[in-house]
């Protein structure tokens, strides 16, 4: 019963999409305003529906109602309940229903928050953010559906969720990810409205900014969670392998970043317009292809959990006509958007304008080589893969004048900027950037000439964010109180810029470090063994097996010792699970937060009892995840900008953007 | 006018850009690629020694064999065909086992084994790795 009321309320759905992209988009070709005003409930009902088909599908796991397909195929009824609950996007079909509900729930935003919009660009938005909706629920509905019963006699119990799934890491990965992929719909919807309304302002990209930054701090969050899980899951100790599926968020990351810089120059001098709206179209054509590759199974790697070609020949057919279909309406409008403010290429729209430029480049290289194995392969039947070096020479070179600029441009004045007054503050930056260096050359032997490069720019990055701060505030010029109060009195925006750059540089610090600073020993290791590593040694103690709820474990304990102190206790897994006869490597991290000491258990030597173990040092790796959550920060600061949100939700549209229901 | 030759001016550096990124893309990618090979293809393709390719097939049953060392792993892969000896020194992944679908990245010695620096099993256990499906299929053994 239950199921089939999940059935029905996403069929309800599916129709409800139907009237929100016809009815309002209909009403504001013709001013017609009770029919835009159509697309608000029809949007609230719609999101309503999906939510109760969503709650549906969730109850169907928590009580393993194993008369359902999904849940046969995927649960378990001795699975703790987290992953009961969790395991309901850990599938195709589940996932599916979780991108439509984000989808709904983003459509459904505008039509409670967007009061401050001219009202038949949010007819038009609700109408095209329905149209995607359309897409996907028939997508969901035809190819995905999650509600089917099972045929003849359910079985009696469920075959599982993949072992490697049933980590608290990944299971909350994919609900940021796709909150930041579906949340760049908004932005495509927007920059759809904007091409059908012929016009684009700064009010454009103050409504527009709200929804793509939450998107990038989702898909920001999402990605740094699925690199977390790879890192300490995988038990390999790497946290990115240029794998297709990565990619795939990757790039949509890349070109929502280069967007919201875009954006801002929209926003403060109404110029790079065109460029925006395209750049708005492309971030979530990156998004539906990301949803494509992950979902279609077209791509030969470790994450490709879907395998069936049908689904993969919808979602393109959907991706071809949602872009297509923008990018034509776009060649056709946008020449008729009217010419932006004029700059010198030495301004903060000028460095904006290089980043867009980078990002964008770091875009298509990494696009290249996530596609190229599959063009090959439709036109010569070889089977290629491009493997990390490609994306290592390709990436690299494009993130360092990108670092560089980064620490420069909010220093530059809008229009046109005095470059002499700029160098006295970028002296500061690089004295800082020196001091870190120094620093860094200090506390390593031997680094390579790169790790060092790296490091600096890392460096570079935060000192920059930090001059400019103590720049906004004039830190040291007035009393320190005084400061102090302008520090408070900081838009939003302003600590969003700051965090944001700060929290790169913190992240390219972590990366640089734990690639170059790397140690790693693989011993066979019996009772009473002990190795050195970086300083540490790491006495092998015992191995023990115990049970696990789903699961059987064999747990070592190893003492680490520094200076012959004991100061940690590692204790890395094997855990087998009976269900889906597969085993999962739990590696043990003692995180100093400047370091990661990472032990993995290996097979046990045939015959004796000594096992191969694996340790690893990781200088600087936390600050990978740090970083991140420090740029989220600085989204959310800027999210939190009041004049953002008096944009949202004021009564009354700034007067240079009211629109005039035509009567 | 102003305008215009501002626009030129960007324009150029645009393209600049993009074609010395596409020039390096290009030269990466060449360098960069790793072919994929089944067993029996090793065979047709006379591969030299020293050339970095990625094999896989099926691991032989009762040929995984685990040196004294404690780290060094040998196997044998096989698309039920043709077979390669494989040599590994690490801790091959979790999903690693007889019988199962494996993809190794390495190069011929010259005495034929393949010396692999990454070993990768399959994902789970519906999931075969497309390439190693394929290859099985064109030695004329389908998966079921």
């Amino acid at each position: 019963m239950i199921p089939e009321l999940g059935h029905f309320a996403l069929t309800l759905a599916l129709a409800l999409a139907i009237v929100q992209a016809v009815v309002p988009m209909v009403g504001a070709a013709t001013g017609r305003a009770a029919w835009m005003l159509a697309g608000r409930p029809a949007a609230l009902g719609q999101c309503a529906a999906i939510l109760l088909a969503f709650i549906a599908l969730t109850y169907a796991y928590v009580v393993s109602d194993f008369t359902v397909l999904n849940v046969v195929q995927n649960s378990h009824s001795a699975k703790p309940m987290l992953y009961k609950v969790t395991g309901v996007w850990g599938n195709h079909e589940g996932s599916m229903l979780l991108w439509v509900l984000i989808l709904a729930v983003f459509g459904a935003t505008v039509a409670l928050f967007g009061n401050g919009l001219p009202e038949t660009l949010r007819a038009r938005v609700l109408a095209v953010q329905g149209a995607v909706g359309v897409g996907f629920l028939a997508f969901v509905l035809l190819t995905s559906n999650p509600f089917l019963r099972v045929d003849g006699m359910p079985p009696f119990d469920g075959q599982d969720l993949n072992p490697l799934l049933q980590d608290p890491g990944l299971a909350f990965h994919p609900p940021f990810l796709y909150f930041g992929y579906v949340g760049f719909s908004m932005a495509f919807s927007f920059a759809v409205a904007a091409l059908i309304e012929g016009r684009v302002d700064p009010a454009w990209a103050r409504w527009v900014r709200p929804w793509t930054l939450a998107a990038w701090i989702g898909l920001t969050l999402g990605i740094a969670l699925g690199s977390w899980w790879a890192y300490y899951e995988l038990g390999w100790g790497g946290w990115w392998f240029w794998d297709p599926v990565e990619n795939a968020s990757l790039m949509p990351w890349l070109a929502g970043t280069a967007l919201l810089h875009s954006a801002v120059v929209v926003e403060k001098r109404d110029a790079l317009k065109s460029w925006t709206i395209l750049l708005a179209i492309l971030t979530f054509a990156l998004s539906l292809l990301g949803t494509f590759l992950v979902r279609s199974g077209v791509l030969t790697s470790v994450h490709a959990f879907a395998v069936d070609p049908d689904r993969g020949v919808f979602i393109l057919a959907l991706i071809v006509l949602t872009v297509g279909g923008a990018l034509a309406l776009y060649s056709w409008r946008a020449p008729m958007l009217a010419p932006g403010g004029m700059f010198r290429p030495v301004s903060r729209e000028g460095t904006l304008v290089l980043n867009n430029l980078l990002l964008s480049t770091a875009t298509a290289t990494v696009l290249i080589g996530t596609l190229y194995p599959l063009l090959l392969e439709a036109i010569s039947d070889d089977r290629v893969s491009v493997g990390p070096p490609y994306f290592e020479a390709t990436v690299v070179p494009l993130m360092i004048p990108l670092v560089v600029a980064m620490a420069i441009g909010p220093l530059l004045a809008w229009k046109r900027a005095d470059l002499s007054g700029v160098l006295g503050r970028l002296g500061a930056v690089a004295g800082l950037t020196a001091v870190a260096l120094m620093f860094a050359l200090y506390r390593t032997t031997d680094a390579p000439v790169m790790a060092l490069v790296g490091l600096a720019l890392a460096a570079w990055a935060i000192a920059g964010s930090l001059v400019e701060l103590a720049e906004r505030i004039r830190l040291f010029r007035i009393p320190l109180g005084a400061s102090w109060k302008r520090a408070k009195g900081l838009p939003g925006s302003a600590w969003g810029l700051s965090l944001a750059h700060a929290g790169l540089g913190i992240a390219l610090a972590g990366m640089v470090g734990s690639t170059a600073f790397l140690s790693e020993r693989i011993q066979v290791m019996a009772a009473g063994d002990t190795v050195e590593i970086a300083g540490y040694d790491v006495t092998f103690e015992e191995v023990l097996q115990t049970q696990g709820p789903n699961y059987v474990v064999e747990r070592a304990r190893l003492t680490v010792y520094r200076d012959n102190a004991a100061v940690a206790v590692l204790e890395p897994e094997k855990r087998w699970y009976p269900v889906a006869r597969m085993a999962t490597t739990e590696a043990a991290i003692r995180t100093t937060m400047f370091a990661d000491l990472y032990a993995v258990l290996g097979d046990q030597q045939p015959g004796n009892a000594a096992w191969t173990v694996r340790l690893y040092h990781h200088p600087l790796v936390p600050w990978i995840w740090i970083g991140s959550i420090v740029m989220s920060l600085g989204g959310v600061a800027s999210l939190a900008d009041r004049r953002l949100r008096v944009a949202i939700t004021a009564r009354r549209a700034p007067a240079s953007a009211a629109a005039q229901p035509a009567e | 006018m102003r305008r215009k030759h501002r626009r030129m001016g960007l324009l150029v550096v645009a393209l600049t850009g993009v074609a010395s990124a596409a020039a390096l893309a290009l030269t990466a990618l060449e360098d960069n690629l790793l072919y994929f090979y089944g067993p029996s293809q090793v065979d047709e393709q006379g591969l030299s020694t020293g050339q970095r390719f990625r094999l896989g097939g099926l691991v032989a049953y009762d040929s995984v064999q685990r040196l004294d060392d404690g780290m060094t792993i040998t196997f044998t892969v096989t698309d039920m065909v043709e077979e390669v000896n494989v040599v590994y020194v690490g801790i091959v992944p979790d999903l690693f086992a007889e019988g199962q679908g494996v993809i190794a990245n390495g190069m011929l010695d010259r005495d034929g084994v393949f010396q692999a620096d990454e070993v990768l099993a399959k994902h789970d256990e519906n999931y075969m790795p497309p390439e190693v499906a394929e290859a099985l299929e064109q030695a004329g053994h389908p998966v079921q």
